[in-house]
């Protein structure tokens, strides 16, 4: 994996009563966690996005139990539980010209990190580096 | 009313003595202008000389769809293009469309057969009638209006889309009477009633047809419009509507047996079936021109009598149709052909060509959902991505059978299978 990107683990979600509880079912059956979770919804299905412990584990047991899922990388910034930190992280990207496709927040007490999907991965990565951003790798996640 | 008592209330044995007549010249007819039908007869080791009459039906070939699309576009024909006036067209079962022909002639012949089942309706030249089929490739449209204008009533052709708009002309035009889909007809009396227009509407009678129907369903119309409605048949392989309709009796279709040679053969030995049994209809064209059928298979299912109908009418009378002896859908009037779901699947790319087709009937209107099999290589972390290619199936789809269609993609290998094969259709509309 590319220095700076974390792996989430993205499942398709059909639109009916209790998949999501199968999808948490395989994880919990082989033992895997979940630390973050954002689910994106459209009128006829949903896209689950977490940040988990074994990311392509979890991808590799899902499609065994038939969902659609799959291993993409993403960047996670370590953010500072203070005013100001969100709109700092968005002013360095949208300086450099970088989108965002999505993001979610992964927090605990003290500190949080925003997981973050861009326009453009690599450029992000670069310029949240030079601005004084920390970037979580996947040990470092665990640790929060 | 009747519109063509000669040919509608013949004596059998003048009938058959002039069906014989005109299917002797029909088999000349094609085996001297259609390459395909002459080696057809050859192959069978006939020479036209070898059917004298009605009797000698049984020796002829059949003729199916797929001869149709085979000899796509115009291979059928039999007589020289400058005498076509118009061309027809309807999807096949692989999305190339089957084209027919019409001269001058036919398109009178065609008239005609639609003037008696408005006539039967009860309808005439005092009357105002709505077409609200599609006008264009489709048959409905303009078999219907050309119909109506041989009456002479008053012919409003509205096709289908704004059905408010055609409401309100319903009202101040004083229409009497309508063309239409049995299942857009109860849409209107939806949006009539909605409009609270009922008690302004002049309409009397409405002649229906074009996707299956039910008595049912029938006299639901009849009672929500105070009207009498009516069940006509065509296909457009053989004309269009106008082929069959039934009385104000309603105890069966009168098939129009100076035109459209009607048999009943079972669905698997292909032998003529006695009256009263249930088999599949085939139809010979005794006086088309531009491109005759002869003993085209419908794959239609139903039964005959040839007993003299309440109404004075001698036609013999099909039952209502009792199915199909193949897997072709008819959704808002269009066929559709569960193939040529899979065929646009391949086209667009990026899922699986592991479908499910899934009809229904929501406010009298049909709708079509397909439910398709993502592959794992487009599946996307991205809304956008899988949207993208939500649009792009629904597209194809739509391009290939002319129907707008919901598409919901499932994961892979999500697809109900029964003993290893998937349940490609489920039509929860009801029929019986």
């Amino acid at each position: 994996m590319a220095d700076g990107f974390v792996k989430q683990l993205t499942v398709f979600i059909e639109n009916r009563v209790g998949t999501l509880e199968e999808v948490a079912k395989v994880l919990k059956d082989n033992e895997i966690n979940i630390y973050s979770i954002s689910l994106a919804d459209t009128s006829e299905y949903g896209l689950l996005r977490m940040i988990v412990s074994d990311p392509d584990k979890g991808s590799k047991v899902l499609k065994e139990n038939s969902f659609s899922a799959k291993a993409t990388e993403v960047v996670a910034v370590r953010l500072e539980n203070k005013v100001g930190t969100l709109e700092h992280l968005f002013n360095t990207l949208s300086g450099a010209g970088i989108g965002i496709e999505y993001m979610y927040a992964m927090a605990t007490s003290k500190e949080g990190a925003m997981i973050l999907k861009t326009s453009d991965g690599n450029k992000a990565v670069e310029v949240l580096k030079g601005d004084g951003f920390g970037l979580l790798d996947e040990a470092g996640m665990f640790n929060l | 009313m009747i519109w063509n008592e000669t040919k509608e209330c013949m004596s059998r044995d003048e009938m058959t003595a002039l069906q014989s007549a005109r299917l002797v010249k029909q088999v000349n007819h094609v085996y001297h202008n259609v390459e395909f039908y002459r080696k057809k007869m050859q192959e069978a080791g006939l020479e036209p000389g070898d059917i004298k009459g009605l009797e000698d039906i049984e020796k002829l070939p059949f003729t199916t769809k797929a001869d149709l699309r085979d000899n796509y576009p115009f291979g059928l024909f039999a007589v020289p293009k400058s005498e076509i006036v118009r061309v027809h067209a309807s999807s096949g079962t692989t999305g190339k469309a089957t084209v027919v022909g019409y001269t001058r002639r036919d398109i009178d012949t065609w008239a005609e057969s639609v003037a008696r089942c408005i006539t039967m309706a009860g309808l005439s030249r005092e009357d105002t009638i709505q077409v609200a089929y599609g006008y264009g490739l489709f048959t409905g449209g303009l078999g219907a209006h050309y119909g109506a204008e041989c009456i002479g009533a008053t012919v409003v052709p509205q096709s289908t889309g704004n059905t408010k708009k055609l409401v309100t002309m319903m009202c101040d035009f004083g229409v009497t009477g309508i063309m239409c889909t049995p299942s857009y007809l109860l849409h209107i009396a939806e949006v009539i009633r909605e409009m609270g227009l009922k008690d302004q509407i002049k309409l009397k009678s409405a002649i229906c047809g074009a996707e299956p129907w039910t008595e049912k369903m029938r006299l639901q119309i009849e009672e929500e419009l105070g009207i009498s409605a009516h069940d006509i048949y065509g296909l457009s392989e053989t004309m269009g509507p106008g082929v069959a309709c039934d009385c104000e009796y309603h105890k069966g279709l009168h098939v129009w047996e100076d035109y459209y040679l009607p048999e009943i053969v079972d669905k698997d030995t292909f032998k003529q079936l006695p009256d009263g049994e249930t088999g599949e209809l085939v139809i010979t064209n005794l006086q088309k021109e531009g491109m005759p059928l002869i003993r085209y298979r419908t794959k239609d299912l139903t039964s005959i009598t040839h007993e003299k109908c309440e109404c004075g009418r001698t036609a013999a009378r099909i039952s209502r149709f009792k199915g199909r002896t193949d897997d072709m859908l008819i959704i808002r009037g269009v066929n559709v052909f569960p193939s040529q779901i899979e065929t646009a699947l391949l086209e667009a790319g990026g899922v699986a060509p592991q479908y499910q087709i899934i009809v229904d009937r929501v406010n009298n209107l049909d709708t079509l959902e397909v439910l398709v099999e993502m592959e794992e290589s487009s599946f996307s972390d991205e809304v956008k991505e899988i949207e993208a290619l939500n649009k792009r199936v629904s597209h194809a789809i739509q391009q290939m059978i002319g129907l707008a269609v919901k598409v919901k993609l499932v994961a892979p290998k999500t697809i109900e299978r029964s003993m290893g094969k998937a349940v490609r259709v489920i039509d929860n509309r009801k029929f019986d």
